[in-house]
């Protein structure tokens, strides 16, 4: 109550670093474009290179946008997962909303390719937008069981089923992967790696306004996920209908997640890590706060974790997911260490 | 007091836990019970009895089994869980979060039921969460971290919490479980002037007897098989009730100390001269090596002292002689060794 000033102030500090940190992924890549042409291209003001211009609108716009969008997705996600579970260290995957995503990915890629799916790295259009559907099906699929088991069993034991469904499902793609042949591992593998640079702008879309939604959907939710802080039991006792509201929060932090997965590969630890900074920065743990921080602190560090995986000026690439965990589980281990109990966060 | 002033109504409650295959297991049944506006009621029994159970039940966070709970005259089944909350609120044993909390935004969660779905505060509501602070003394920890609050400071600013939701019935479930004995009495104090001058009914669950019994206006008892006995404390301890509760073959109820006492057999007998204070802590601490305090009849040991300003002296005159001692901590070692000497220890004990 004291403090409002100081959270619009942290809010514009962090809305300018992702801004200059969005033109610069924009700018840098395998070759540096300079602002002035970026600014060019996008306003098609000045006499521009239509090739550079090409590169500028139809690779490294939608690949940033779609970094920021993916990123605030499942900081959020990771967020509710967080609050409902009680959890510290649950994230956006925690119910196995991945490993369904990662099944559908193996089934098309490891078991139909035979059948008419390009296996080289770069997949065609078509392959692509296959690989994306199955992704999303495999998510929304494990997502729709576990809707169903939220209504009989309390928030503990579907956190456990959560899991026992992530391994269940993990050994499955592991058998496909034992018995296939080396250059579709291959695919598979790209795949898991996670890569915002997949994303044509007919596929952005479908994935931007998916997005949106789930995250503007979150905003009636803040007064609910608060009373979640104090457990199921205190937020019946505050008149919360307990049972439909864990359904709907669950439901739209695997939505998010599980289009993110589908579109980009599964990305780990951006789900854990925005959140601890964000109660780090902002010193609370109430929604209408932390919801808007971490989408833009999660756009932020998946912007930046991608142009560290573009690594401008060097001729390879890194694999996106070894860069998120190389920045997000410092920013956790950070929290345990300066809060000590990070357990008691949650009671 | 009229029926006015019934704030919850219980008829023909049947408690306990649902079962699929058709037999549920059942806490209690036929519950007729009654909560008043401006009554502290403490519900006491043994462990496992079913209070927590029956609390549960009575706030709404568990569906009864069968029968009727009625509120302000009112169904309560029939009620949304808002409108429910404006009319009971709770503080359960449930962890609370620590984290990133100060104790001001815990207390106005206590406003959910009442804020609009954006959840911001008004000036009404700004207003009941300082007066819910100010009631239960935690002003000065509004802006404090909850995780750095000790148990007793926690425990009031969640009856805050509860407060600020402005029901007329609060209902805790153990409050004063993890802190210590002056906080506890604290706590009761606070939740007895909530119900004499707020006017709130209160209901809690305690396994705190002798404080209980104290400061609540009416006890319900709960026995090992759910039965509930209703009455004012000193009515049930007059007519033996809280005795055949809790008395078992290691403990008896004594009515006129207002409290157990372990049993033991026992032919060691002791006569204590005088009646104040140093003599009542001689005679508990006699009592703690199994002497049976008596003032006639045969006795193995008899205890006189002499006050000087505070320098007691103790005199234990016995069979063969009488020794002096400086505290009481020598008399019970003196007396310990004597025991020993008289009944060294058998074999089959060691």
């Amino acid at each position: 109550m004291f403090v409002e000033g100081r959270y619009v102030l942290s809010f514009a500090v962090l809305a300018f670093v992702t801004l200059i940190v969005l033109v610069a992924s924009v700018c840098l890549g395998s070759a540096l474009i300079p602002f002035r042409e970026v600014v060019g291209s996008l306003f098609g003001a000045g006499e521009i290179d239509p090739v550079i211009s090409g590169i500028v609108l139809d690779f490294r716009l939608p690949r940033a946008l779609t970094a920021l969008l993916a990123g605030a997705a499942l900081a959020a996600s990771g967020l509710m997962m967080q609050t409902v579970f009680r959890n510290p260290l649950a994230d956006p995957f925690v119910l196995g909303v991945n490993s369904g995503a990662s099944l559908g990915v193996a089934v098309v890629l490891l078991l139909l390719a035979p059948s008419g799916v390009a296996l080289t790295q770069n997949l065609q259009f078509s392959g692509h937008l296959l690989i994306v559907l199955a992704a999303t099906g495999g998510a929304a699929a494990v997502l729709a069981v576990l809707l169903v088991l939220a209504q009989r069993v309390d928030v503990m034991s579907l956190l456990i089923l959560g899991l026992m469904i992530s391994y269940g499902i993990g050994s499955l793609v592991s058998i496909l992967m034992f018995y296939s042949m080396a250059e579709r591992l291959q695919s598979f593998f790209s795949w898991s790696f996670g890569n915002f640079g997949n994303m044509t702008w007919s596929q952005f879309r479908v994935f931007a306004p998916v997005v949106l939604l789930g995250l503007a959907a979150l905003f009636p939710l803040f007064k609910i996920l608060d009373a979640f802080l104090l457990g199921e039991r205190y937020a019946k006792s505050m008149g919360v209908k307990v049972k439909s509201a864990r359904i709907l929060i669950l439901g739209s932090a695997s939505l998010l997640a599980g289009v993110v997965t589908g579109f980009c590969g599964p990305i780990g630890f951006l789900g854990i890590a925005a959140p601890h900074f964000c109660r780090f920065l902002f010193k609370t743990a109430e929604h209408r706060i932390l919801v808007p921080a971490s989408m833009l602190v999660g756009g932020l560090v998946a912007l930046m974790a991608d142009l560290i995986a573009k690594a401008p000026g060097l001729e390879s690439t890194l694999p996106l997911n070894a860069v998120t965990a190389l920045i997000g589980a410092p920013v956790i281990m950070a929290a345990l260490l300066r809060q000590r109990n990070l357990r008691k966060v949650f009671g | 007091m009229s029926d006015g002033d019934v704030v919850l109504e219980t008829s023909r409650l049947k408690i306990g836990y649902p079962s699929k295959k058709g037999s549920d297991s059942v806490v209690a049944e036929d519950l007729s019970l009654s909560l008043r506006r401006g009554e502290l009621v403490c519900l006491i029994g043994p462990n496992g009895a079913g209070k927590s159970t029956l609390i549960r039940s009575l706030a709404g966070l568990d569906d009864p089994l069968a029968g009727l709970i009625e509120l302000n005259g009112r169904d309560a089944s029939l009620m949304s869980p808002k409108e429910r909350a404006r009319l009971t609120s709770v503080v359960l044993t449930d962890s609370t979060p620590s984290g990133m909390f100060t104790a001001y935004s815990l207390v106005a969660l206590g406003r959910h039921p009442h804020t609009r779905w954006t959840g911001r505060l008004r000036e009404e509501d700004r207003e009941r969460i300082e007066w819910a602070l100010r009631v239960v003394g935690a002003e000065d920890l509004a802006a404090r971290q909850v995780g750095e609050l000790s148990d007793g400071e926690r425990q009031k600013v969640m009856i805050a919490r509860a407060l600020a939701q402005e029901a007329s019935i609060l209902i805790l479930d153990e409050p004063t479980a993890f802190v210590d004995l002056p906080r506890r009495v604290e706590l009761m104090r606070i939740l007895g002037d909530l119900a004499h001058r707020v006017g709130i009914a209160v209901l809690l669950s305690s396994h705190d007897l002798e404080l209980s019994l104290r400061c609540a206006d009416t006890l319900w008892i709960m026995n090992s098989v759910g039965e509930i006995e209703v009455g004012a404390p000193e009515d049930l301890a007059l007519s033996g009730k809280i005795g055949s509760v809790f008395a078992s073959d290691k403990i008896d109820w004594d009515s006129e100390q207002g409290g157990f006492r372990l049993r033991r057999e026992t032919t060691r007998f002791a006569r204590v001269v005088g009646d104040c204070e140093v003599s009542l802590w001689t005679r508990r601490a006699l009592a703690r090596m199994g002497y049976v305090i008596r003032s006639e009849g045969d006795v193995s040991l008899s205890v006189t002292f002499d006050d000087r300003e505070g320098d007691v002296i103790w005199n234990v005159a016995f069979l063969e002689g009488e020794r002096n001692f400086r505290t009481l901590d020598a008399m019970v070692t003196w007396i310990k060794r004597r025991l020993l000497k008289e009944n060294p220890p058998k074999k089959s004990d060691r």
